[in-house]
Order: C-alpha cells, then structure tokens, then sequence
C-alpha cells in the first residue's frame, strides 16, 4: 500500500493528458476506487442520502450511504435532519440494522451504547463500572464521542450530506443551469413516495453517469425511446454540462415517430417500423411541468440521478462497493395531488425504468458489458471522441460526448492525476 | 351357499358423503393448479413468452415487486402491468426489442396452497417460487429470484387462467437486471 501511494502519479498518467481517450485504470483500479471515497464521495461534494419524505416525522430515520459509508439519516425531535455514521464509537458495530422506522434513539445492540436521534452519546452501561472496580477512564466524556456527523442540506425536499465542512451552497454547487432543471422536477410539490427498487451493477459507478452524458446510445439501444419517439436523432434536444463539468442534464422533447426522418431510420437499427402496443397509454405524457422537455435525466455529482422520463419520476443513489460494482438504490415518487388515475399512470409508465424497465434493463446490461471488456482484456483505452467542434461542455446534438469529457476533466482535478 | 354370512361390503362401495366429496374436488383442484404452475414455469423456462402470456385473463394484473415495498404498501413494481395487453407487450418486447445477454432460467414452483374462492369464483392461491439463472458467460447457475406468487385463477371454459399473479420477491437486490417475467 505505501510503495503504491508513493508511486501513485507515476503509475497513474492519463495517456497524452487527451480527454478523447480514458484509459481502463480510471474503471478498474482498486487504488483508484479507493482515492475516489477519499477525494470524491468524502471529499467536497453534495453527497445524496434521503427525500424528506421518506423521513416526514421526528424519530423517522432511513439507512443510506456516502459513497460507499452506511450512515443513518434521522429526523430529530426539533424537526431537523442529521446524517451520521451507522457505526458505533465503540467497538465499530453497524447498530442501525432496519432499512427504515422510527425510533427515539439508537441503541447499538452489542454493548447498548445508546445515541440520541442527532448522533450525540448520551449512554454507556457501567460507564463508572461497579461496585468501583471496572468501567470507563474517570476522563472519558460521551460528548467526545458522538457518532461523526456530516453536514447536511436539502433543497425541495431532496436531502444531502457531505464530508466536507466548507461546502459551498446547494445551489452554487449545482450552479445555475443544472438547478433550473432540478427545480423543474422538484418544483414545490410535496413528494409521495411510491416505493424502491434496488440493484446491484457489475460496472464501475462512473459508467453510469457516463451511460446519461452519452445521448448516442439512448438513439442507437434503446428500441423503445427510438420507436416511440422519446429520444431520437433530431429531436429537440440538449446535453447540458455545467462549468463544473461534474453535473449533466439530458434532456429531449417527445416528438411523434413519424417525424423520423428516412437518413435517421437508416442509422437506428432499433428503429422498429410498425411496432405499436397493446397498452399505448404506457407512453402517454401528461403535461405537469414548467419546462420544454418531456425527458429529462439529470445527473448530480457523485451519487444522485433524477430521472423525469414523461410523468415516471425517480431518483437513483449510486452506492459503490469496489471498482468493479456498485449498488443503485431507486426511490419512485409522485406528488401529493396525484389523483389514483395519476398515480397508475406513474406506475403503469414505470415499466420502462428500473432493473426490469424496458430501457433500464438494457443499460444494466450494456454497462455490465463494457466493465467485462474492461476486466478480460485489461490496459486498453475507451474512445470518446465525438463531436470534436464541443471539446468539453454543453452539446446541442445527441451525437455528442463532450459531456463525459468534461466530467473527466473535473474528475481528474479532484482526483489530482 | 345361499346361507353364508355376507361379507362386509369394501369400502369403496360405501355411500359417498358430502366431506368426501368436497376432499375430492379440493384434491382435483389443487392438482389442477400444480399443473397449471409446472406449464407455467415450462413456458417461461422454454422462453415461449407468447403460450406465457396466454396463461392470463384480459383484465389480469401481473406484477413482480418487492418483499420491501409489498410490506410497507408501496406500489411499485419491477413489472408492473395492468392487463393482458401488457403483458403481451412485455411478452414482445422480452422477445423481440430488448438488449441483454443470453441465458438460461428454471421456475420453481412449490409449496402451493389453495387459500380460498372468491364470491365471483376467483380460486385464491400462493405458491413458493424460485428462480435459477446461468448466463453464458458466467457458467454457475445462481439464484436469481425468490418469493410468493399470490394468485387469483379464474375459469374460462374448461381452462384455468390467472386473473392476478403478484411476485413478491424476498432478495433485496436484483442482480443486475430482471430480464425475463418470473
């Protein structure tokens, strides 16, 4: 490990400083996956943990995760959100074990040292011993030995947290363009949530942020963004990075198949003539937002995807667990209002997402295969070279990764390589 | 001849009771929906999504959704369809439009148990199910999925056909993708 670190510029140089090519030690190098928890998930970046609603009460709390750090995220009794580690001061017990519930405080179940809902200590059995023999140092104080807290924000009822103590506003950090699009989903509704899905990914976490600044594929793999018009060659459409580079948005306008024109269908072998369904309303859009866009897919640095595909809305917490995989955790929602036609149709148009969605499946699957690639014929490079007139930044055709390459060039600076 | 004693009559000529009857009929229908469940699971096994979806009525709902959201009232499903149209385009779709990999999936169907008819008909039932799955490039068989199917068959003629089917998977985490229905 030291001789590593210490080689650790020399063995990592990113061939040419070119971002047109990745080389595989970015998606498959334990070292590197590991300087990305450090730099990265407990570096200073808004980190995703909970909607609100799925915490609306004092004592409320959900397990969640900082990268790949379990943490507890609870609602206190004064009605303010703490996010701390779900790991016991004293012998490193995960000690909340519940996905979710409700308690008045954290009980580690080993020694039952005991933690109030903010994470602060406030009991340790036989602190001062018995009978005057045995127990904690006379100097031991509980309130040196709280569980770490993060810093916490939220913004319409999304929750973050962050390692860092001096980060910037929620809405500095998305800056002003990434946040018009996330106030367009999150626009002052109260969320319901309508449940979750979860996963497991073999692929490096960084390719599923790749897999939503790369437009080329959702015009070429999936049939059903293709055939039913959703995202399509010449479509009205955008790319957007921020100035960061960090956070992308892709976003499209619906338009009716039969305006694909003869040179697109050409080039789209996923294009299937004639293909109509049973059940059409599972591709009906019912206009609920203030934006141009029917789809939108934003991704959040580093963990968090907001997904508006037409009136299925979703988030996706990414949780890594080594170079080679990742978990992703779903939260469907909808909005309270939502009348019972509403929220079947949500559920009904909920086929195309998630791990047996008919284009989430596929990008599962697609992901899988390039980290197989990776892993079986290991030290090459990736090519992302199109559309050289957007070197880096917001592209205005699908045809475009320049957003995976200004992701790149923010990674490598928080990265230092 | 004529003089001895009759011997006890065997029993199977004894007067059928109601009870008996009723043993029967639970006996026959219970092995009927075995049956039902084992072609059931051969269709999804042999990947003939169409004879699959043919299993269901018009207005049957299919749903695959998790022990976690079932458990907290929470509606979303990993499939989610709200009649046979559905579950026709899932059918199509699994066979002709999606992208993943190949592989090869076994059904297991167990522990039925007839729950109960319904005031319209509709038989109430659960079963366990498995799912094994062996994709080429990764040769061992793994578990995919496991859960309950709770179940509504109704009559249509002389066949059964499923009304409602909800899988409710007990595996926190699907591996990668569901790519097939359950």
């Amino acid at each position: 490990m030291t001789s590593q670190k210490a080689n650790f510029t020399r063995d990592y140089v990113w061939p040419d400083d070119d971002l047109t090519v990745i080389p595989d030690w970015v998606y498959t190098d334990q070292v590197v996956y590991e300087r990305e928890v450090e730099r990265i998930f407990h570096g200073p970046t808004w980190n995703f943990v909970a909607l609100e609603a799925e915490i609306p009460n004092a004592g409320d709390f959900i397990r969640s995760n900082v990268g790949p750090t379990p943490v507890v995220v609870a609602r206190a009794q004064d009605g303010t959100i703490g996010v701390f580690e779900n790991r016991c001061r004293h012998r490193a017990a995960e000690f909340c074990r519940e996905l979710s519930g409700s308690a008045n405080e954290f009980i580690c179940p080993y020694h039952q040292w005991t933690y109030d809902l903010k994470g602060n200590l406030i009991g340790v059995p036989f602190r001062r011993g018995l009978g005057g023999k045995g127990g904690m140092p006379a100097d031991f104080k509980l309130q040196d030995h709280g569980l770490p807290q993060l810093k916490v924000t939220a913004h319409r009822g999304v929750v973050f947290a962050s390692y860092c103590d001096t980060m910037e506003s929620f809405a500095d950090y998305l800056g002003p363009e990434v946040l018009r699009e996330f106030e367009a989903t999150f626009d002052g509704r109260k969320l319901t949530v309508l449940g979750h899905y979860r996963h497991s990914l073999p692929g490096n976490w960084k390719l599923y942020h790749e897999n939503l600044k790369d437009p080329y594929h959702a015009t070429l793999l999936h049939t059903f963004l293709v055939t039913f018009g959703l995202l399509v060659a010449g479509n009205r459409s955008l790319m957007l990075a921020d100035k960061s580079g960090r956070h992308g948005v892709m976003a499209s306008a619906k338009s009716d198949a039969k305006s694909v024109t003869g040179d697109a269908k050409k080039e789209m072998r996923s294009f299937k003539e004639g293909f109509t369904l049973h059940e059409p309303r599972l591709m009906d859009f019912v206009e609920e937002f203030d934006s141009p866009w029917s789809v939108t897919m934003a991704t959040i640095w580093p963990n968090l995807i907001v997904q508006r595909e037409m009136n299925t809305l979703g988030i996706r917490q990414i949780v890594p667990t080594g170079p080679h995989e990742f978990i992703m955790k779903w939260t469907m929602f909808g909005f309270e209002g939502d009348d019972e036609a509403m929220t079947r149709h949500r559920l009904r148009q909920g086929n195309l997402m998630g791990p047996a969605g008919f284009l989430g499946l596929e990008d599962n699957e697609a992901i899988k295969f390039v980290q197989d690639g990776m892993q079986r014929v290991p030290d090459g490079k990736h090519l992302v070279k199109l559309d050289p007139q957007t070197p880096v930044g917001t592209a205005d055709t699908l045809i475009s990764e320049a957003a995976i390459r200004a992701m790149y060039r923010h990674w490598r600076q928080q990265m230092g390589l | 001849m004529l003089d001895s004693p009759k011997p006890n009559p065997p029993k199977a000529d004894a007067p059928k009771t109601l009870a008996d009857d009723r043993r029967i009929e639970a006996l026959l229908l219970h092995r009927e929906l075995e049956e039902f469940n084992n072609s059931y699971a051969a269709a999804l096994d042999e990947l003939r999504l169409m004879d699959w979806a043919e299993m269901f009525t018009d207005d049957a709902f299919y749903v695959v959704i998790s022990r976690e959201n079932a458990d907290r009232g929470r509606p979303v499903g990993l499939i989610y369809c709200e009649n046979k149209g559905m579950i026709h385009d899932r059918a199509f779709a699994h066979e002709n439009t999606e992208m993943f990999a190949p592989r090869y999936l076994r059904h297991i169907i167990g522990n039925l148990q007839v729950l109960g008819e319904d005031q319209n008909g509709d038989i109430r039932a659960r079963a366990n199910y498995v799912v094994v799955q062996v994709l080429f490039d990764r040769p061992e068989a793994k578990l995919h999925q496991v859960g309950v199917y709770y179940d509504k068959f109704r009559r249509r003629g002389e066949q059964l056909k499923l009304a409602e089917r909800r899988c409710v998977y007990d595996n926190l985490l699907v591996d990668n993708a569901l790519c097939l229905p359950v």
